[in-house]
């Protein structure tokens, strides 16, 4: 059965390369694409979200503040940025960061110009799909 | 001839400079190897970014031929030329800035048009400075392990100088790190974007068909600015590898010198410690003899 090829990476380093991998999952500009094997072509932006990567039955997840991805005879390019692994992120970070990023939003809203409410919603979108990657991890964890 | 105390305090001065130049060897040394590591992990990203922009080039101009799909692509009448020179903040490594400048003085040179500038680094907008030289932008204190974020302001600076038409054409100028003893200067062009001429055999025989979400214009759109920044990057990047490697390389040769200069001190030294004593001796054996004479 055919397989997929992932790499993923950001401007500073390369954060995966797999091979054999089942299914990819990726917020992609127009709703989460789920990529099978055999995918038809397809080049698509990426939104703040959860990246996971689903493997002879295990998931590995990571966050991404945005890129590019790019399917082509089954191998998935990502060209992330601000992406982390799950097992770099730092729930209690992360949950500063959006408290943080909430905070600047309110701010934002409240008399900032146009860019600077776009900066700190982006900034909240990151962080909180840093916590959804670590929220799953969590669950899954517990469930064991 | 210098006296035994000049000497001696020579030697002791050689000595403490080499004890400084030890250190920021090691320090260099220790940097370097992280800065080349950054230098060879960002280079896939821009690779294949790359080739993503040749792709999207193609069937963009299948679809719309002539025309161009984004700012940052046209290809304006050039009137004015951009330069970014890329230098390091600090002196100490050897020739590289030297090298770095001239190149950069060089391509001003060449330009029959005006030519505005941006320097990257304290070294360039200090010499650029003191040849009257107007800057359009100046960046300094990137630090040893520039940020991506950190070079953004920067990728803006040259891109919107290029959409209000400040600029026609824009070019990087920066050392290329070749390896820890080689740094060769380097032109790059930036901006207009030329993705659309992929090296030789690189360009599908058919265009591969894509989905694209939400449409080629969009995903250029987003694709092309990040571009420009991580072009910018990498020059970044190369520039902070080859000022730790020229420093190291440079501060190993004042090492050697210091440690030739030390033993030549010590043999002129002995030397005139061993006339000295000589002398001394003669003068001894002078006067005993005198005495002998008399007595």
């Amino acid at each position: 059965m055919a397989k997929l090829s992932v790499e993923i990476v950001t401007a500073e380093r390369q954060l995966l390369a797999e091979k054999d991998v089942d299914m990819v999952v990726a917020p992609g500009a127009e709703g989460v694409v789920g990529i099978l094997p055999r995918h038809a072509p397809l080049l698509t932006t990426l939104r703040p979200g959860a990246i996971r990567i689903k493997k002879d039955g295990g998931e590995t997840a990571m966050s991404v503040g945005g890129g590019f991805l790019q399917v082509n005879a089954d191998r998935v390019l990502i060209l992330a940025d601000a992406a982390e692994r799950e097992d770099e992120i730092d729930a209690a970070r992360a949950e500063e960061a959006r408290k943080r990023a909430e905070a600047a939003l309110r701010d934002a809203s409240r008399g900032g110009s146009p860019a600077q409410v776009q900066a700190a919603r982006y900034a909240l979108d990151v962080s909180l799909a840093r916590l959804t990657v670590v929220r799953r991890r969590r669950g899954r964890e517990s469930r064991q | 001839m210098a006296s035994l105390r000049d000497i001696r305090r020579r030697i002791r001065g050689v000595r403490n400079t080499a004890q400084i130049t030890k250190a920021m060897e090691l320090v260099a040394a220790s940097r370097m190897r992280r800065a080349q590591q950054r230098v060879t992990a960002s280079r896939p990203y821009a690779e294949t970014m790359r080739t993503l922009i040749a792709e999207l080039a193609s069937v963009s101009t299948g679809h719309l031929s002539g025309e161009a799909l984004h700012p940052l692509l046209v290809q304006r009448e050039v009137d004015t030329v951009g330069i970014v020179l890329l230098t390091s903040d600090r002196g100490l490594a050897g020739a590289l800035n030297t090298n770095v400048i001239r190149r950069g003085s060089e391509l001003i040179r060449e330009q029959t048009q005006a030519v505005e500038l941006i320097t990257v680094g304290r070294k360039g907008q200090d010499f650029m400075a003191r040849r009257g030289q107007t800057l359009l932008g100046t960046f300094t204190q990137l630090g040893d392990r520039p940020e991506y974020d950190a070079i953004i302001p920067i990728a803006r600076t040259v891109m919107d100088s290029y959409m209000a038409g400040v600029m026609d054409r824009c070019y990087v100028v920066y050392p290329r790190f070749v390896s820890t003893l080689a740094q060769r200067p380097e032109v790059v062009q930036i901006l207009p974007i030329t993705g659309n001429a992929p090296a030789e055999g690189e360009r599908p025989e058919r265009p591969i068909d894509y989905i694209y979400e939400p449409n080629p214009a969009a995903i250029l759109q987003a694709l092309l600015p990040r571009y420009v920044e991580v072009l910018i990057y990498q020059a970044v990047l190369e520039t902070v590898a080859s000022e730790q490697s020229a420093r190291m390389v440079a501060m190993r040769n004042a090492n050697d010198n210091a440690k030739q200069l030390v033993d030549d001190l010590t043999l002129t030294y002995n030397k005139a410690r061993q006339s000295q004593i000589t002398g001394e001796v003669l003068e001894i054996a002078n006067a005993a003899e005198a005495m002998a004479a008399q007595a």
